[in-house]
């Protein structure tokens, strides 16, 4: 490993007699670095989303599978009756770390994006709220739901469970989406860096008979090639990182009423990522172009 | 040296060369004639394995170049020195780059070797057109030129095809007087041309073994040369 690390270092330090021996390819560069940097910059994106979306998958696993909500529904004069009995319920159910009635505040704070902040909760015939946090072995929601009936008569309970796991599913699969993406990034960029090396080797092909001529190894050849590749695609993944480190810079900061699209980019120490994709993109380059020129100069003489 | 034995080769279904039988002494000048499309060529390419012999043995330097792999040809080519007719130079180095190459490409320091390098200009007649571009360079300039890349690394065995092909009567007695004395110096020379004027030329300076190349196979030129 220090070996083939140390190898890289030396390829990429550079020979700048070596480096005088393969001419300037025009196209091929240009492609390359156009290419490392769209990549790259589109990696940002998946990487924040991919990011992102774990977050989310993370507080929605971790939020809801803890708590469930009791919901009671009776006439007006019965609530408070009702709600009391199923609290007394609840404190006596093992595995019920704790239970407590909403407030009106927060039952209007919840009915505020579909009614405005002033609703009159209290003129309103709509049921109470209780919030359970389970304990950590959790309680037996079916044996709650039947003491609750015997008990509680207007009393429903809601342990997410039916919309919690596919939001948390969902989530974790736009996180395997995003990775992905970039891993599909990653095997585009890959193409398009071998159909560049090949075109620059196609057009080097007289230089590459006289190098042989004169006695190069095929690993001093493909040097002189997979390093120019590499060091294109390592400045060009730069800029693209840059550019879509911007980008996600430029979004609209995390917000509750914009909920999770607000939320898509980089928080903390995670926006140490994106440093990581140009190392990457130089890390593809190299292994495409070796692949491209070994393949090549096996078919010359 | 240089050993070919039965060696044939086949190209595009055809037979280029037949039961092939060659030994190349060191210190040896031989001189390969025949007609255009006779084989020449070929047969150079299998002396420095730009090809490998259909069936028979080729032997470099005492190894079979069937068992030799694509760095251990590329190394014994560093011991042998190519001079092409069209001599194949990187039109983007001068003159001084392109005859350095062989340094380059073997990991010298080539700017260690600067002297080195101006004396061999020197002895070509090149001094003056060293940063020169080759497209810049007239025929013999260049065919010059490629003499002295071949010649760059020291090697045992110079391979010459048609080095005079393209140039005039003088500039062909010029390159074969440096042929010639690459060889006093002990290198061994192997000359193709279809030229017999240089050949009879050279039979004053040097004591050359003619090689003729006629209906696929080679044999010993006899006295009408």
């Amino acid at each position: 490993m220090i070996g083939a690390l140390s190898r890289f270092a030396t390829l990429m330090a550079g020979d700048a007699q070596a480096d005088r021996v393969v001419p300037p390819t025009g196209f091929t560069a240009h492609l390359t670095l156009f290419s490392a940097a769209v990549m790259t910059f589109l990696a940002v994106f998946a990487l924040a989303l991919s990011l992102a979306t774990g977050r989310l998958a993370e507080r929605w696993s971790s939020e809801l599978a803890r708590s469930s909500t009791l919901r009671i529904s009776a006439p007006v004069e019965q609530i408070a009756e009702q709600t009391q009995a199923a609290l007394r319920v609840l404190n006596t159910t093992e595995g019920v770390a704790s239970a407590r009635a909403l407030t009106a505040e927060e039952q209007r704070a919840l009915l505020a994006p579909w009614f405005g902040p002033d609703v009159p909760v209290e003129d309103l015939p709509i049921p109470q709220l209780i919030e359970i946090i389970e304990d950590a072995k959790g309680y037996d929601a079916a044996g709650l739901r039947l003491r609750l009936q015997a008990e509680v008569p207007g009393a429903v309970l809601d342990d997410h469970t039916r919309w919690r796991r596919p939001l948390v599913r969902a989530a974790s699969r736009l996180r395997m989406l995003g990775l992905v993406s970039i891993l599909m990034i990653g095997a585009a960029m890959a193409a398009m860096i071998t159909l560049a090396a090949q075109a620059a080797l196609a057009a080097n092909a007289q230089v590459i008979a006289v190098l042989r001529l004169v006695g190069a190894r095929d690993i001093y050849i493909s040097n002189a090639f997979v390093r120019r590749f590499t060091l294109r695609a390592l400045a060009g993944a730069g800029a693209g990182m840059v550019l879509g480190a911007l980008a996600i810079l430029l979004l609209p900061a995390a917000q509750d009423e914009g909920g999770f699209l607000t939320g898509l980019g980089f928080q903390g120490w995670h926006w140490l990522w994106p440093l990581v994709l140009p190392p990457a993109a130089g890390a593809v380059a190299f292994v495409a172009t070796r692949n491209a020129a070994q393949r090549s100069l096996r078919s010359m003489p | 040296m240089i050993e070919l034995e039965n060696v044939a080769y086949n190209y595009g279904g055809g037979e280029l060369l037949s039961d092939v039988t060659l030994k190349v002494a060191p210190g040896s000048f031989h001189f390969l004639t025949g007609p255009s499309g006779s084989g020449k060529t070929t047969l150079l390419k299998l002396c420095y394995a730009a090809l490998i012999p259909t069936s028979g043995h080729a032997t470099l330097f005492d190894r079979d170049v069937r068992e030799m792999d694509r760095d251990g040809i590329a190394l014994a080519r560093r011991r042998i020195g190519v001079v092409h007719q069209d001599c194949q130079f990187l039109d983007h180095l001068s003159i001084a780059e392109n005859v350095a190459l062989p340094l380059v490409v073997s990991g010298r320091d080539a700017l260690a070797e600067q002297a080195n390098l101006k004396d061999l200009l020197s002895w070509v007649g090149l001094s003056q057109r060293a940063n020169a571009l080759p497209p810049e360079l007239s025929g013999g300039e260049r065919q010059r030129a490629a003499l002295a890349r071949a010649v760059i690394m020291s090697p045992d065995v110079i391979l010459a095809d048609e080095p005079t092909g393209n140039v005039d009567w003088d500039m062909s007695q010029r390159l074969l007087t440096l042929l010639v004395e690459l060889n006093r110096m002990g290198k061994t020379v192997m000359v193709a041309t279809h030229d017999l004027g240089l050949i009879r030329a050279a039979k004053s300076q040097v004591q050359a073994r003619v090689l003729r190349i006629a209906a696929r196979r080679v044999q010993l030129a006899g006295a009408d040369l």
